[in-house]
């Protein structure tokens, strides 16, 4: 069992920066495909600004759910674009989910995941198929609730999370896009992965590591 | 390779040019203390008028904020290049510039606009500010035309705004100021193309690829890809190509009055604009359509990108009052 405490989560935020900067460009070249080239960009300067804030925190005198909301609003204020309102309404569930809450066990750890996933959802109100970053969140979660209630545990569940935004990352290649800015172009955006659904697999992933390793 | 651009560094470069648009129209734009992002007009706002407040990402100047002034928007929130505004900067915009007679929010739809928009307007509603939105939609590359509602909102914004501004300065109710937009926005329809990339400044990598002779139709303001991509052809051949377009929808009749825009993206210059015009003209004038006003030049850009777009904006008594109302811009004026 693990636990996680607040300055666990701060450097999930920082681990997740890293990974959004290293990652910018490839993302930026992803959206120039079958959008406006700005996706590694946003993505890289929300998570910063949200690492900046949560590291600004005095961990030891604030709880999950405060530090949650903090890199929720600095990344809808550092960014605005899509995935402002979409990371930080998803940041904003999480902190909801785990309200009350010191410290997280797996499944809070799991039901805050979850709760991300289902931000998004809301907020962007896709739906799986529709090639956006869902078709990664949304796999996801349900992996990593189904792989904990078999027992995997924690790092279990967020590996078997990867996988599945994996994968359906991967499937977003042959979807034509119904909502965002993609939708636009029909057809033509056959073959190319989603942007949103790539920086999602980056996303998980650095929260996998950061959380489990 | 990286793209040359006239830079300090690219994660400042919005901040650094909104402190230069300050210094240099300071008679009619101001920025908000702890708010630098929300840009108010110096004259125009006041007690019982329509608050209209626009925005959008930035690079694409003159718009937005070239278009604060008396007689047209109030304010703008202004975003990170190609990106929109967060929800903060639009509050504080419509919170300025609000004189109790409710506030409109003006704005081209697309998905990151609309969400920001919408949760700054749900914000405005717990300060007992009341908001309505009208998208404008004119972009007919964009989406069928069964599908207008899902279509971008381009440089036809330049007529929509100026409706809409000039019903918000008429003092017109919140009602008919919603309608008068909306009905511009109906009444507007703009085709671009495109011959070569911009790039963003933090990358300063083009944001798409097109060979040297090629050129792309319907293309969008952020570099979206277009519906036909071919070898570049003469002015005439590309003009009549958007304008078969527009037509097709619009469907004017003979003796219909029209208002012109023909825009710049960026680095395409005067001279090839006003060859495109001329076509312009000689389709219209064929079939019959009075111009009433054009305007030829820089109002949507998409950075450097090399390109044109043309909108026309079709007249009825109502649209011609709001486009000859007087409004006075920093980066526009008219009547």
């Amino acid at each position: 069992m693990t636990t996680i405490d607040t300055a666990r989560l701060a450097s999930m935020f920082a681990a997740i920066a890293d990974a959004m900067s290293a990652d910018r460009d490839r993302l930026c070249a992803l959206d120039g495909i079958i959008g406006d080239a700005d996706h590694g960009i946003a993505m890289e300067l929300g998570f910063s600004a949200a690492r900046d804030a949560v590291a600004a925190l005095d961990t030891g005198a604030t709880n999950p759910t405060t530090l949650l909301n903090t890199a929720a609003k600095s990344f809808l204020n550092a960014v605005g674009a899509s995935s402002g309102p979409l990371y930080a309404t998803a940041f904003m569930r999480g902190a909801a989910a785990v309200k009350g809450k010191a410290t997280l066990d797996d499944a809070d750890a799991v039901a805050m995941f979850q709760a991300i996933a289902k931000g998004i959802q809301d907020r962007g109100k896709a739906e799986p198929g529709e090639k956006t970053m869902m078709d990664a969140w949304a796999p996801a979660a349900q992996a990593a609730g189904e792989a904990l209630a078999s027992g995997k545990g924690l790092a279990g569940s967020l590996e078997a999370a990867v996988q599945a935004a994996k994968a359906g990352a991967e499937a977003t290649k042959a979807m034509i896009a119904t909502k965002g800015r993609a939708s636009r172009l029909g057809e033509r955006s056959l073959g190319h992965m989603d942007p949103g659904a790539a920086s999602a697999v980056t996303v998980i992933e650095a929260m996998r590591v950061a959380l489990t390793d | 390779m990286q793209t040359k651009k006239i830079i300090n560094d690219g994660n400042r470069a919005v901040d650094e040019m909104l402190e230069g648009i300050l210094a240099a129209h300071p008679r009619y734009l101001k920025s908000l203390d702890g708010s630098p992002r929300s840009i108010i007009a110096r004259d125009g706002p006041r007690q019982g008028k329509v608050g209209l407040v626009i925005g959008g990402g930035s690079g694409h100047e003159p718009s937005f904020l070239g278009f604060v002034g008396k007689g047209l928007a109030d304010a703008a929130a202004i975003g990170n290049v190609f990106a929109s505004p967060p929800p903060d900067p639009i509050l504080e915009c419509a919170k300025a510039v609000s004189g109790g007679a409710g506030v409109l929010f003006m704005y081209g739809n697309y998905a990151g606009d609309v969400m920001n928009f919408d949760m700054a307007a749900e914000m405005a509603a717990m300060d007992e500010i009341e908001v309505r939105t009208v998208l404008s939609t004119d972009d007919v590359a964009s989406a069928p035309r069964d599908q207008r509602h899902k279509r971008r909102g381009v440089a036809g914004n330049f007529f929509i705004f100026k409706a809409a501004g000039a019903a918000c300065d008429r003092m017109l109710s919140f009602d008919e100021c919603e309608r008068i937009a909306g009905k511009a926005n109906d009444h507007t329809f703009t085709m671009g193309v495109a011959l070569s990339p911009c790039s963003l400044p933090q990358t300063r990598r083009p944001n798409f690829e097109i060979g040297p002779d090629e050129m792309e139709i319907g293309m969008g303001i952020h570099g979206e890809p277009g519906t036909v991509r071919g070898k570049l052809k003469t002015a005439d051949e590309i003009t009549d190509e958007m304008l078969d377009k527009i037509l097709d929808e619009m469907a004017p009749a003979r003796g219909d009055k029209v208002a012109v825009l023909v825009n710049s993206l960026g680095s395409t210059p005067l001279m090839e604009l006003y060859i495109m015009n001329r076509r312009v003209k000689q389709r219209l004038d064929d079939i019959g359509v009075s111009i009433h006003a054009t305007w030829v030049g820089n109002y949507c850009t998409s950075l450097e990108m090399a390109g044109a777009s043309i909108t026309l904006h079709r007249l009825d008594g109502e649209l011609q009052t709001m486009l000859d109302h007087p409004c006075d811009c920093a980066m526009f004026r008219a009547g």
